[in-house]
């Protein structure tokens, strides 16, 4: 203080000014100057609000490229760049049916970079649903969902819908011929339990289908308000949402012990992920670690004769590891929207629907199985579906060791023989469908009850549940139960969202190459 | 042993008023937000009226058929009268298409098939097409009041 007193005035400025630009970093990051001892490298991580959602060291099982692929890191970029693209584009969209078409018009031919931003963000959402859709398959196949870790799959799976609803809202958005009849058919999906009501007699008492419909669309019809409330949706109600359930999942990421590891890694298994020094050092029968009496207190197998937790610094391992998926993903998105354009098709017309009228790729397996009836293919067998994949965790409370791909007696196995017969069993399913017809062609004046409840979707759907409880039967395995029923989802998602973007033409009927579809 | 009675009293009054106010608190708070979820649904829907016009009598020679684009119904005149029929399908809402040349209305997103009385004879439409009421009005026009639907087959003889 003294020191500081005696200086004059000017002086003491002119130092500060000096010192300025390394004082200003230090308070940032609150840490010393990086000398890159162990020291900073984890305050850097602990010390900031954003970083200290990782551990300050990492397993180096976690940074194993063939066992996570990078899939979750990969989501959460495509999700960073479908932020950033997105709030540009809100400086230029207007969410009115006389406005809206225009304004994306505009976006892709008059505004400076426009066209490459909206072609981004449109290929950045297909990345995140497929990235998503891998990242939950990689999780289910590493038996990593089991205890601490399960709600954090309960969450995944609503990161999962989130990521489809915003997809859904979002190309609602241009006011196109594509969003017009997707908010149309979507809606009338919620209106659908009509047809349940109908048949029981009871829809002019309570019109379940009626209320949902109304409240999704602001009006009985698709106009104006719904656009605005789809708008509402997309940009504000489910990436909020979805930013804060990211965050949650990536916190219980760390909180339930990091990734999942099997028990018996051999350093074979941790070629080719960074190291260090003290990654090396295999425990002998004393421990160094102060804190080996809780791991015994925890009922963990103390770390005898190998390496102590074989960690590394976060600082800068993992961050590199992120920032290379991250630089990549962009980097392929960039190159993309340079080459490919978004789709932008005609100006919505209500009186004219696209024939035949296919939503996105990703949702053209739910369009098939709702071809077959509105309320079942459309709400109930979706909402079972996810039902069952949160449920998953629950269902099968087996311990096993987890971490590797197809871990478990028999999994491997039974996920092969599964994905064989159900696709036997989903190509049949279709062959029969499109030869012989259903139901209505047989019996035309048949109660639409006995469509909406046995239709092809559901006969399989029941047929795979029967067989998943005979596999429990026989292998008194849960672990191998809920292993067919996901491969067989996994199986028939595939092969109907093949089969409906290919076969599917003109009035959804079968071709065998859109080449073939009839001109008008 | 009496004492100890009077404080569990005691304390299991405090707690039940206690009780009661968080009761309270989360009942209000809770039965507020779901009231204010009312202003989801507006009281008066932002719908373009139902009604049209189609024309009077004489615009449908007996055999015609009408197709209104904007309206999405179609008006057949036959030998025992008039009758409107929608052109949504009464699976997700898509317009049907007439297919003349088979006689039966084709939905492009689904599959559905219609008769021309809009009969289902192909899933998934799980209900026929609804026909609509066609009132004479006073000077000769015809109106449709798409808010009204009449039974399959009630023809207007004008």
């Amino acid at each position: 203080m003294s020191d500081s007193v005696k200086k004059p005035g000017l002086v003491q400025l002119l130092e500060n000014l000096k010192n300025l630009p390394a004082n200003a970093k230090a308070s940032f990051s609150r840490r010393g100057p990086a000398d890159g001892s162990r020291r900073t490298r984890a305050q850097t991580v602990f010390n900031n609000v954003f970083m200290h959602i990782h551990t300050v060291r990492i397993h180096r099982w976690s940074l194993k490229p063939t066992f996570t692929f990078g899939l979750g890191i990969a989501s959460a970029a495509s999700f960073i760049i479908l932020a950033v693209t997105g709030i540009a584009l809100m400086i230029y969209y207007e969410p009115s049916t006389s406005g809206a078409y225009e304004s994306v018009k505009n976006i892709t031919f008059v505004v400076p970079g426009g066209r490459l931003i909206r072609n981004v963000h449109r290929w950045a959402a297909y990345m995140m649903v497929v990235t998503v859709f891998l990242h939950m398959v990689r999780v289910f196949f590493t038996n990593s969902y089991k205890k601490p870790r399960e709600f954090n799959w309960v969450l995944g799976v609503i990161l999962f819908v989130l990521t489809l609803a915003l997809s859904f809202t979002g190309y609602c958005l241009p006011w196109d011929q594509l969003a017009y009849w997707a908010i149309t058919i979507g809606a009338n999906i919620a209106g659908s339990p009509v047809e349940v009501t109908d048949a029981l007699g009871v829809t002019h008492m309570m019109d379940v289908g009626a209320m949902q419909k109304e409240l999704m669309l602001g009006s009985k019809f698709v106009g104006g308000p719904a656009l605005l409330r789809f708008y509402w949706a997309h940009c504000i109600l489910l990436p909020i949402s979805m930013m804060v359930l990211i965050m949650a999942h990536v916190w219980r990421v760390r909180k339930d012990g990091g990734l999942s590891r099997p028990s018996d890694i051999t350093d074979d298994d941790l070629k080719g992920t960074p190291c260090e020094e003290l990654a090396e050092e295999a425990f002998t029968e004393k421990s160094r670690k102060s804190y080996g009496l809780m791991c015994v207190v925890r009922n963990k197998t103390a770390a005898v004769d190998r390496g102590p937790e074989r960690t590394v610094m976060s600082w800068p391992h993992l961050f590199n590891a992120e920032m290379l998926i991250f630089a990549l993903i962009l980097v392929f998105l960039l190159i993309l929207g340079l080459m490919v354009d978004a789709p932008l098709k005609e100006l919505a017309n209500p009186s004219v629907p696209e024939n035949p009228a296919k939503a996105p790729w990703y949702f053209l397996a739910m369009q098939e199985i709702i071809s077959y009836s509105a309320f079942c293919g459309g709400m109930v067998m979706p909402g079972l579906t996810v039902l069952f994949l949160m449920g998953i965790p629950y269902l099968d409370r087996e311990e096993g060791d987890c971490g590797r791909w197809f871990v478990g007696e028999g999994v491997k196995r039974t996920t092969i023989k599964t994905a064989i017969v159900s696709t036997i069993a989903v190509v049949g399913m279709l062959v029969f469908t499109v030869s012989y017809g259903w139901l209505r062609n047989w019996f035309p004046d048949i109660n639409q009850i006995w469509i909406t409840m046995v239709n092809p979707g559901t006969v399989l759907m029941t047929a795979f549940v029967l067989v998943t409880f005979g596999a429990v039967a026989k292998t008194r395995s849960t672990r191998i139960g809920v292993t067919v029923l996901f491969t067989y989802f996994l199986v028939s998602f595939v092969i109907l969202t093949y089969f409906a973007s290919v076969h599917r033409g003109p009035n959804w009927d079968f071709f065998w190459w859109p080449s073939l579809w009839p001109t008008h | 042993m009496a004492s100890d009675k009077k404080q569990n009293s005691s304390g299991d009054r405090r707690d039940f008023v206690g009780k009661c106010a968080t009761g309270t608190f989360v009942g209000a708070v809770g039965l507020a937000a779901a009231g204010s979820l009312c202003g989801l649904k507006p009281s008066v829907l932002p719908d373009p009226s139902e009604q049209f016009k189609i024309g009077s009598a004489t615009d449908f020679p007996v055999g015609s058929v009408k197709v209104f684009d904007k309206e999405n119904v179609a008006v057949f005149s036959e030998r025992d009268g008039l009758y409107a029929i929608s052109l949504v399908c009464t699976h997700l809402g898509c317009i049907v298409s007439l297919n003349s040349k088979e006689g039966r209305f084709d939905c492009p997103c689904h599959g559905s098939k219609f008769t021309l009385e809009g009969k289902v004879t192909q899933a998934p439409a799980p209900k026929p097409l609804p026909w609509f009421k066609i009132t004479p009005q006073p000077g000769g026009q015809l109106m449709v009041d798409k808010g009204i639907s009449v039974e399959s087959g009630t023809k207007v003889v004008v």
